[in-house]
């Protein structure tokens, strides 16, 4: 009953929908149906709940110190969604908490695992990050890791400036895309506190096995930890003399 | 002064015009985020009652930023044409509403009026306005421009071919436009957002965009959208640049978080004209705008977002743009929270550019944050066709694998010109037809597999 398009031999030079073929002016059943099925993953992400006992066990298997488990100021993902003003700040509990950490010398790097807008990416691919990264940053202290519920980017300034930090990494679900729901972010921010801009920070995006992968993500990453404590920066200055056009600094509002 | 009204038994008292315009803006997550927008249901009536009764005066009188700091205001105010207001000095808010609606209101009165109508007049309006009055509005309302083709001509809506890739491949491009263009779309622009912001890969873009609009004569423009600065170098470079981008906003400071001001809209508009580039008209700006970049830029001086966007119409009317697309459900639900704010975000924005006499096309789209699906699309899509849109996008199966969100597609274009009768521009219709594409009545006809357009690009890529 659909008419194919006669030119679907194109459709393996992108991943864009296209050559789909119609039925009358409208798509073709197995179309919207492939469309839809997208749509719904990528919303599940989003609202998927962070399993942070998952996280914690797998990381306990790593071999990593215990975790330190915070909330935003988010209570629920409702509200995360509306107010990212909240979602940038530690609940009471959490930030006392932090307070109450006394390490022993003042980490070189924290590092914040966050939901972001992406559960589905955190779990699939942040500890296959960590697990790469962590022997590339041998020599640097590293703090505890922060787990974080309904959390953003920007939380990762109050966790880096309550734990004493010079740099905060932070890993966190991005925007899922209809064909990227598993899609994870990395930002760093050289001397975090609160009230850092985002043209302060160097992200970078796409990381999952189908984009950057986990291992590629991680070689970039510990260069520019590596680059920003010894220029002491993040952000555009980093940039320019890097090269490598997947380090932009973040320049659009957050995601 | 202060502004007060009573809703049943409860008194409410607004401190200034700003407050009362926010206040009486219908739910959005943004105004909320902002701590601006009404407490209760009771509240929102409050304001609008208030507005009601205001002189449409009052907001020539009092600037909601003052003029001293924003040079957007100062555009406003400067530009303002008092004797096209003329025919509306006299009336309220409310009365307005009445007099647009009013049948002896009709194209030409508004074109007339447009000049003398301020942004902020026309968000205030709107504010009272049902989604069926802000379609019979902008339905009157016509705004015609032109460069290779005229868009905006009663009865048509013209399609951005949107042929995005995430690295800029230009195969992948070239495939995506392809199919575009097979299923009959492209008369607005076709327009590729880079994901590069490197000046020799630019370059390769408007050279591809450039060659095969010149290969096959075809009556539209291109547009790289890029930063306008990258745009001015591409000018001086030679590159041939038919339409200057830029996303902009309705305060000074909003603009300034983009890295613009009106002294480089005018730079990057007299350099697009230089090229001379146009054939039936000289309309050479596109700008991109939606509710919510004040308040994330935090360049919103406590003016809700809807009021901010219609501010951004002012600077957009300054430059006599060829497109101006309002990017509705881009930005995200704590903004624009559903399918609900983002319909009645986007017949806005639509009203409010038509009535200050701008050729407003929307991005009707949603991302995956947002409570919204396929269904609002389609929603939206029918409200705005049935209100004259000027312009909608087109982007391959309506996912955008560059920007990450939905719009709409190829297709959305074909059912809505079928539901509603609406052609193509004049022009790019007589192409589609003479390249055997359409028929006399505008249907896509089946395509051969050996197309001139196929057997091109095949040719090319072996």
């Amino acid at each position: 009953m659909s008419r194919p398009d006669p030119w679907q031999s194109l459709a393996t030079l992108t991943a864009a929908r296209i050559a789909l073929g119609r039925a009358g002016n409208s798509l073709p059943t197995a179309a919207v149906l492939s469309f839809d099925v997208a749509h719904a993953l990528a919303r599940d992400a989003v609202h998927q709940v962070l399993d942070v006992d998952g996280l914690v066990a797998r990381w306990r298997e790593m071999g990593g110190a215990e975790p330190l488990v915070v909330h935003s100021q988010a209570i629920d993902r409702h509200t995360y969604l509306q107010r990212p003003d909240l979602g940038r700040c530690l609940d009471e509990a959490s930030a006392a908490m932090l307070l109450a950490q006394h390490l022993p010398d003042a980490p070189d790097v924290a590092i914040v695992i966050a939901d972001g807008l992406s559960a589905t990416a955190v779990h699939e691919n942040a500890l296959p990050l960590l697990d790469a990264l962590l022997p590339l940053l041998d020599g640097l202290r590293i703090a505890p890791p922060v787990i974080a519920r309904q959390g953003r980017v920007a939380l990762g300034d109050e966790v880096g400036a309550v734990l004493g930090a010079r740099l905060v990494l932070v890993i966190l679900g991005e925007r899922p895309g209809l064909s990227s729901p598993d899609s994870l972010g990395a930002y760093l921010t050289f001397a975090p506190k609160i009230g850092r801009l985002d043209a302060e920070r160097n992200c970078l995006s796409n990381i999952r096995p189908a984009g950057l992968t986990p291992a590629a993500a991680s070689v970039k990453l510990a260069w520019l930890i590596r680059a920003a404590l010894a220029r002491q920066l993040t952000g555009i200055g980093l940039k320019d003399d890097s090269e490598t056009p997947a380090l932009s600094p973040v320049l659009k509002a957050e995601r | 002064m202060s502004y007060r009204a009573s809703v049943g038994s409860q008194g409410y008292r607004f401190a200034d015009l700003r407050e009362v315009l926010a206040r009486a803006s219908p739910a959005r997550s943004g105004d909320a985020l902002a701590g601006i927008a009404a407490q209760s249901a009771a509240e929102r009536m409050a304001a609008r009652l208030v507005l009601a009764d205001l002189p449409l005066r009052r907001f020539l009188d009092a600037a909601l930023i003052p003029y001293e700091i924003d040079e957007v205001t100062r555009l406003i105010v400067d530009s303002h044409d008092a004797a096209a207001f003329a025919p509306v000095a006299a009336l309220t808010v409310g009365e307005f509403r009445e007099w647009l609606l009013d049948e002896a209101t009709g194209e030409a009165k508004l074109a007339a009026l447009a000049p003398g109508i301020t942004p902020e007049m026309a968000a205030a309006v709107s504010k009272l306005m049902r989604n069926q009055d802000l379609i019979a509005v902008a339905r009157k309302c016509r705004v015609v421009t032109a460069f290779r083709d005229t868009i905006g001509l009663p009865g048509r809506l013209a399609v951005r071919l949107q042929p995005n890739h995430p690295t800029d491949d230009a195969s992948g491009i070239a495939a995506s436009m392809l199919d575009g263009l097979m299923y009959g779309v492209g008369d607005a622009v076709i327009g590729i957002n880079p994901a590069s912001d490197s000046l020799p890969a630019l370059a390769s873009l408007w050279r591809m965009l450039d060659e095969l609009i010149g290969r096959f004569a075809i009556p539209t423009q291109s547009c790289v959208l890029t930063h306008v600065s990258s745009q001015i170098r591409a000018i001086e470079a030679g590159l041939p640049v038919d339409l200057v981008f830029q996303s902009i906003a309705g305060t000074e400071a909003a603009n300034a978080g983009f890295g613009i001001n009106l002294a480089l809209l005018r730079e990057a508009r007299e350099a697009a004209l230089s090229l001379k580039r146009g054939t039936v008209g000289d309309n050479v700006m596109y700008f991109e705008t939606g509710q919510g970049s004040a308040l994330s830029a935090n360049a919103h001086h406590g003016v809700d977002q809807q009021t901010c966007e219609a501010r951004a119409y002012a600077v957009a009317r300054h430059f006599k743009p060829l497109l101006v697309n309002t990017v509705v459900g881009f930005i995200g639900p704590e903004y624009l929270y559903d399918g609900k704010q983002i319909i009645r975000a986007g017949l806005e924005d639509h009203f409010c550019g038509k009535l200050l006499g701008l050729p407003m096309g929307c991005d009707i789209c949603y991302t995956n944050h947002a409570e919204a699906d396929q269904d609002d699309i389609d929603n939206l899509l029918v409200l705005l066709g049935t209100a004259g849109v000027n312009f909608i996008m087109g982007v391959p199966g309506g996912d955008d694998i560059m920007l990450n969100y939905q719009s709409t597609s190829f297709h959305d274009q074909l059912f809505v010109r079928q539901a509603l009768g609406l052609q193509r521009a004049p022009e790019f219709a007589a192409w589609l037809a003479s390249m055997g594409l359409i028929d006399g009545a505008g249907h896509l006809l089946p395509a051969s597999p050996d197309h001139r357009l196929l057997a091109d690009l095949r040719r090319r890529l072996s």
